[in-house]
């Protein structure tokens, strides 16, 4: 359970759980809320990617494994959006993958790489070649090496894996500008499942990109009836009240 | 010729029958009237002379093609490898034997002096120094120029070679021309040329010859590697390092297999080339067949650079080195499994179009780009990712220029939020020679379930008379 106000003592927890929990190198898996929302999940994994890592080395880089189908359902990766982003495209190994299995054997080989900063691999489709073997191949990898691999799964449901942390990734609106010009990016986190036990937790966070670092902050209140499901009262999120994730977690825990 | 078939080529029986080059194929039937017949293709010729050009790559990489049905071999320093010179030249007339093709071939000092002394003297080895001697009985017919200056100079009374030597240069210079001077100095062997191989000389090289053809691939792997200690020995002690590796199979039979391996920064170490090679062999689409057996095996290297070694750390750290290191070697080995062009970078293009902006390019081929660092306190300006084709959508939005108020997507209606726009971006007129494409006015919008998008309206109210068609380009985090 969790509310967000600004609290300092509270932003220390954000830190300290859930999130950090990216630092540790092994298998993290990206679920899309909805369709829509798989555009967002690639990037949401390397700016976590870069968030978590930046204490540590500066000039690292990252292995970005792209499945094709998703270029053709969200649109080719832009190296400007990217540097729009925070995030410098000059550090970014692309490697765009004909099918499931060449991007799974790619990542694999990224995950064996120690010098790397982070692994993400987008795939679209309920892909057959991901299953429990694969991935426990890549979080053994991922933890020799110590390099964390992000898997962002986009179009599909989440399936028994030897994954860190699971979670799932919604669009959530911006903080309006002047003139109701759309803000930074804002999404929202749901902490499906972990290792260490700490599930159910949920994340509002919109990114700053000059401080290359997520904020917290609560749901917005936006006039418009039609508002993503805002759970019950004011900027307070009460998960022992209302946890959308939970009965899908319980379904497929395990 | 004038409307009839001509002989163009025969082989030593025919010769012997009294055919020769020229007489029509009237002729030649009335001559011998079982004769086998075959139409000249000059492309397969050529297309024959290439194979065969490479299958001679094994006697030395130097192997230049010489007319329409020549070759010369540089084998300066080859030689020691099959017993000398005599034995090289007739391992490579009965190699070709077996192949069915009839050779006639000569070693000499200079190409031209062996080109020469192969078409007239075949079977001859010129010792250094002896090439005047021998060229000096040579008919006229040897220096090529052409039938117009031979028959010219054999109505003056030169019957060799050797006549013509004694006469002073300048006035067959000023008779004949230049081209005869310098034709007559080269196949004298007075002046020598280098000729251009086929294919570029490596920087190092290391083979090794089989006496009986193996076909085993383990056993041609360890003498890879073999070879690959000596190739890093050599350019250890020129403090180099390689950046492009081949590895050539020559198989008994003269098919010639090439495995070419590059890697991001210059190498020296023999394991992690033999990584590479096994990763490329085991990827190959067509695999490597040795049919009857390998005759030898050759690892050349084919672009060095200098290399320094760097002393490792006594400490923990990991250096920016290492990881720099170990970011290569992963570059590697995803090129060789994959190829090279799967293996990408972005680069900056210097262009205002979106999506010309930045653009994907073999690691291997090109060096890190710069990216500009966006103003702060700002939203992301452009979109995360972009469509390669805009895709229509249907909006309804106020004229003349404001933001969509919702629009259909996907079939999925979307009502805006928040909006940001008009960006006026337009085309680049200089680029489509045809027609020009109009001009984009482009919004930032954000719908109710917090999804953004960049989305244009293509075409301006006050120009077109028909509705402005409306496109969604890109998606933003």
């Amino acid at each position: 359970m969790m509310s967000l106000s600004p609290d300092p003592v509270l932003e220390g927890e954000l830190r300290s759980v859930g999130l950090l929990a990216l630092a540790d190198a092994g298998l993290h898996e990206f679920f899309a809320a909805c369709e829509a929302d798989g555009a967002a999940l690639g990037p949401l994994a390397l700016m976590l990617a870069q968030e978590v890592k930046a204490g540590m080395s500066e000039v690292s880089s990252w292995l970005w494994v792209r499945h094709e189908a998703q270029a053709r359902e969200v649109g080719m990766l832009s190296p400007v959006g990217l540097a729009e982003l925070g995030i410098d495209p000059a550090r970014v190994l692309f490697f765009p993958a004909q099918d499931v299995a060449s991007a799974l054997q790619a990542g694999l080989e990224g995950a064996r790489c120690s010098g790397l900063g982070a692994v993400i691999i987008e795939l679209r489709g309920e892909a057959k070649a991901y299953d429990l073997t694969t991935s426990r191949r890549l979080a053994l990898a991922a933890k020799t090496s110590g390099v964390p691999v992000l898997l962002a799964r986009a179009g599909a449901r989440p399936i028994p894996s030897a994954a860190q942390t699971r979670w799932q990734v919604r669009a959530m609106s911006s903080q309006a500008l002047a003139a109701k010009a759309p803000g930074a990016p804002a999404l929202e986190l749901t902490l499906l499942r972990a290792r260490n036990g700490q599930e159910g937790l949920r994340y509002c966070l919109e990114w700053d990109r000059d401080a290359r670092q997520f904020i917290p902050r609560p749901i917005p209140i936006s006039g418009n009836a039609i508002a993503s499901p805002a759970p019950l009262s004011g900027a307070v999120v009460s998960l022992s009240f209302h946890r959308p994730g939970a009965a899908e977690h319980w379904k497929n825990a395990g | 010729m004038r409307g009839a078939l001509a002989i163009t080529a025969l082989n030593t029986g025919a010769a012997g029958l009294g055919l020769s080059l020229g007489i029509t194929l009237a002729q030649a039937r009335a001559l011998v009237p079982g004769l086998v017949v075959g139409e000249a293709d000059a492309n397969a010729d050529s297309r024959y002379l290439d194979t065969i050009a490479e299958a001679c790559e094994i006697f030395t990489p130097l192997v230049a093609l010489r007319g329409a049905d020549g070759l010369i071999l540089d084998i300066t320093g080859c030689t020691h490898l099959f017993g000398g010179e005599r034995a090289l030249g007739s391992a490579a007339r009965q190699w070709l034997q077996r192949a069915g093709v009839q050779t006639q071939a000569a070693i000499a000092s200079t190409p031209e002096a062996a080109w020469a002394l192969a078409r007239f003297r075949r079977g001859t080895i010129a010792s250094p120094g002896d090439e005047e001697a021998l060229t000096r009985a040579l008919p006229l017919a040897a220096l090529e120029q052409g039938a117009e200056a031979t028959v010219a100079l054999s109505r003056a009374g030169f019957r060799t070679l050797g006549d013509l030597a004694d006469r002073p240069s300048n006035l067959l210079s000023a008779r004949f021309g230049e081209g005869l001077v310098t034709a007559l100095q080269r196949v004298l062997g007075r002046e020598d040329i280098r000729i251009t191989p086929l294919r570029a000389p490596p920087a190092v090289m290391a083979e090794r010859h089989f006496p009986e053809p193996l076909g085993l691939m383990e056993s041609l792997l360890k003498t890879l590697e073999r070879l690959a200690g000596d190739v890093m020995a050599a350019l250890e002690a020129r403090g180099m390092g390689g950046r492009a590796f081949e590895a050539s199979f020559f198989r008994a039979d003269g098919a010639v297999r090439r495995i070419r391996v590059e890697t991001a920064q210059g190498t020296r170490n023999v394991a992690s080339l033999m990584r590479l090679m096994r990763l490329k062999i085991e990827a190959l689409a067509d695999p490597l067949d040795p049919g009857f057996g390998f005759d030898a095996l050759r690892l050349a290297v084919l672009l060095i650079e200098p290399l320094v070694a760097v002393q490792p750390r006594l400490d923990d750290k990991r250096s920016g080195r290492e990881d720099a290191q170990a970011l290569g070697d992963l570059v590697n080995r995803l090129v060789a499994r994959f190829g090279r062009e799967h293996v990408l970078r972005f680069v900056a293009q210097d262009t205002h179009d979106p999506v010309r902006a930045g653009g994907t390019a073999p690691w291997l081929a090109t060096a890190p780009c710069r990216w500009d660092a966006p103003e702060p306190g700002q939203p992301p300006a452009r979109p995360l990712t972009l469509f390669a084709h805009p895709q229509p959508i249907d909006v309804l939005a106020e004229v003349p220029d404001s933001p969509p108020l919702r629009f259909r997507w996907r079939r999925v209606l979307h009502e805006v939020t928040l909006a940001e726009g008009p960006e006026r971006i337009a085309p680049e007129w200089w680029r489509e020679a045809s027609h020009t494409p109009a001009t984009r006015d482009y919004y930032r919008v954000e719908d109710a379930q917090g999804h953004r998008f960049w989305i244009f309206r293509e075409g301006l109210y006050e120009d077109t008379t028909a509705r402005p068609r409306w496109f969604m380009h890109g998606l933003f985090a």
